[in-house]
């Protein structure tokens, strides 16, 4: 775990992607002028990004998984997803409005959400380890939006893009792990009334809660633990799919419930 | 089309298929063959396998997902006739390589009568009713024109590209299970390569099975006590060959694996 890039280097490009993200316009992927920069560098402007912001008094509420599909890592030449964090303005409640005009080209997912109740930090923690920690599961909704030009970007780059998070929507019925068939529970995701994509649980990793365990991995690189009490967004079970301004979204969940919401 | 040319295209697909080759589309032959023509020749297909023996056991309905209707340019599903031929059991080997052309699994629910309902104005309430139970299936569908070139009135006529399927062993009451939103794995020697949700297919596998009925009806055709309606595809089709091993489980109803020889 090297670093190509100098502190101001890192700094700058915190303050770059973090401007592009609070004022909504797009950017060309770093890598395309930073080509020699390792997941090193990535990660610490993604951390540079929380950094800024809890200097200013935003709240972190919660981390997310992406990339959990193999499909989609297959696709992008990746061995392992990428986690980022979610900022306490990021919350839209359900039922809610998500203001279009503050995001890039938005898209939404369906995603199952787990709250902890132990801590988790690894290496070494498999998904029976993330099972045990938690405390409930729910549904969610997230929405990404990456400061990326068109969406196209390679691993770094979006590491250190906060992994496109956004905005997300959280509520339904929450459930104790051993009460879902995590795994085979489906997902129905419905824009303006019309179904546009449908999944299960296996879609994140083979099993949602790998999502979990892989996280506290991935952060245990860092030396960083996940608390007792942390919000995960476990990754998208239906593909990301793009959403308008005027639109609205309901995601039904099997036994867990529906959430709603609009783009306005 | 006119009779003698409908009864010809039956024949023709009834022997493409017992000689596992492929005929050109329909669609290229045939100017003017509408969908009432195609469920005319696929008859006369059927009733060629109920002459040399075979029995209907149930219905299948196709082309229930959008990303089929768009790719055949058609916004209604189709059916074509089950026969006790193409039923196998759970952990029975698929002799695909003896009895298919180009086969490809879907993973699917099918739904099993308890009483004898026609249609039309039947209601998914009506469907429900008469459901005995639900039960997990694997389609595993083939066409016998060739490389798939198929429009609608080319599969319609091909029995819908019925080719085998294989049911699970865990019969669910529908009244236990959310239809709509229960999610389905499909792996392949071992790899998750597909996920989706009973909404895939026109909202609900029971919007398919009452289309279905509503549908016959109109011909007069009930669905009977007893038989098997498979309700169309939650998850995209997936190329199979003799030697791949391929399973499906569907929250809360349960799972169905096949293994292809």
């Amino acid at each position: 775990m090297t670093n190509n890039l100098t502190k101001d280097q890192i700094e700058g490009l915190a303050e770059h992607l973090e401007n592009a993200e609070l004022k909504a316009f797009e950017v060309t992927k770093i890598t395309d002028d930073y080509p020699d920069m390792t997941y090193k560098d990535a990660f610490d402007i993604q951390w540079e990004i929380r950094r800024r912001k809890e200097a200013r008094g935003t709240k972190i509420v919660g981390m997310k998984m992406g990339l959990t599909s193999w499909a989609k890592m297959a696709q992008m030449g990746v061995e392992h997803p990428c986690y980022g964090f979610l900022a306490d303005y990021f919350t839209v409640p359900d039922g809610g409005e998500v203001k279009f005009d503050e995001l890039i080209h938005p898209k939404i997912e369906a995603e199952i959400a787990f709250v902890t109740k132990k801590p988790l930090k690894g290496p070494g923690v498999t998904i029976a380890d993330a099972l045990a920690a938690t405390d409930f599961v729910l549904p969610a909704v997230e929405v990404i939006d990456s400061r990326y030009k068109d969406f196209k970007f390679d691993l770094k780059s979006v590491i250190a893009d906060n992994s496109s998070s956004t905005r997300f929507i959280t509520g339904g019925q929450m459930v104790r792990p051993e009460e879902i068939d995590m795994k085979n529970f489906g997902v129905v995701m419905e824009i303006n009334g019309e179904v546009v994509a449908t999944g299960a649980g296996a879609a994140v990793l083979g099993h949602p809660a790998a999502s979990v365990a892989m996280l506290a991995n991935m952060m245990g690189e860092r030396g960083e633990e996940v608390p007792a009490g942390t919000f995960i967004m476990t990754g998208g079970i239906t593909a990301a799919v793009q959403i308008n301004k005027g639109d609205n979204f309901a995601v039904r969940y099997q036994g867990l419930g529906t959430i709603t919401g609009r783009f306005v | 089309m006119n009779q003698d040319q409908i009864l010809q295209a039956g024949d023709e697909l009834y022997e493409a298929m017992v000689s596992r080759t492929t005929i050109k589309p329909f669609t290229e032959r045939f100017d003017d063959i509408t969908i009432e023509d195609a469920y005319h020749i696929s008859l006369r297909m059927i009733e060629r396998r109920v002459q040399a023996g075979e029995r209907i056991i149930g219905k299948k309905i196709g082309v229930t997902s959008k990303a089929v209707q768009n790719m055949l340019g058609v916004y209604q599903p189709d059916f074509g006739f089950l026969t006790d031929k193409m039923a196998y059991s759970q952990g029975q080997e698929m002799p695909i390589s003896e009895q298919l052309i180009q086969p490809k699994a879907e993973g699917e629910i099918a739904f099993v009568m308890k009483k004898d309902i026609i249609g039309p104005g039947l209601t998914n309430a009506d469907i429900l009713a008469a459901t005995d139970f639900v039960i997990p299936c694997f389609e595993v569908v083939d066409s016998r024109i060739e490389d798939w070139k198929i429009k609608i009135q080319d599969t319609v006529a091909d029995n819908a590209s019925c080719g085998l399927f294989v049911l699970g062993d865990t019969a669910v009451d529908p009244r236990k299970v959310d239809l709509a939103t229960c999610g389905m794995v499909v792996e392949k020697n071992g790899s998750i390569i597909s996920t989706g949700a009973g909404a895939a297919a026109l909202g609900s596998p029971v919007n398919c099975v009452t289309w279905l009925a509503n549908t016959l009806g109109q011909f007069g055709i009930p669905l009977k006590a007893g038989e098997v309606i498979l309700s169309g595809s939650l998850v995209p089709l997936e190329p199979v060959q003799a030697g791949d091993f391929m399973s499906v489980s569907i929250g809360g109803i349960g799972s169905a694996s096949v293994r292809f020889v």
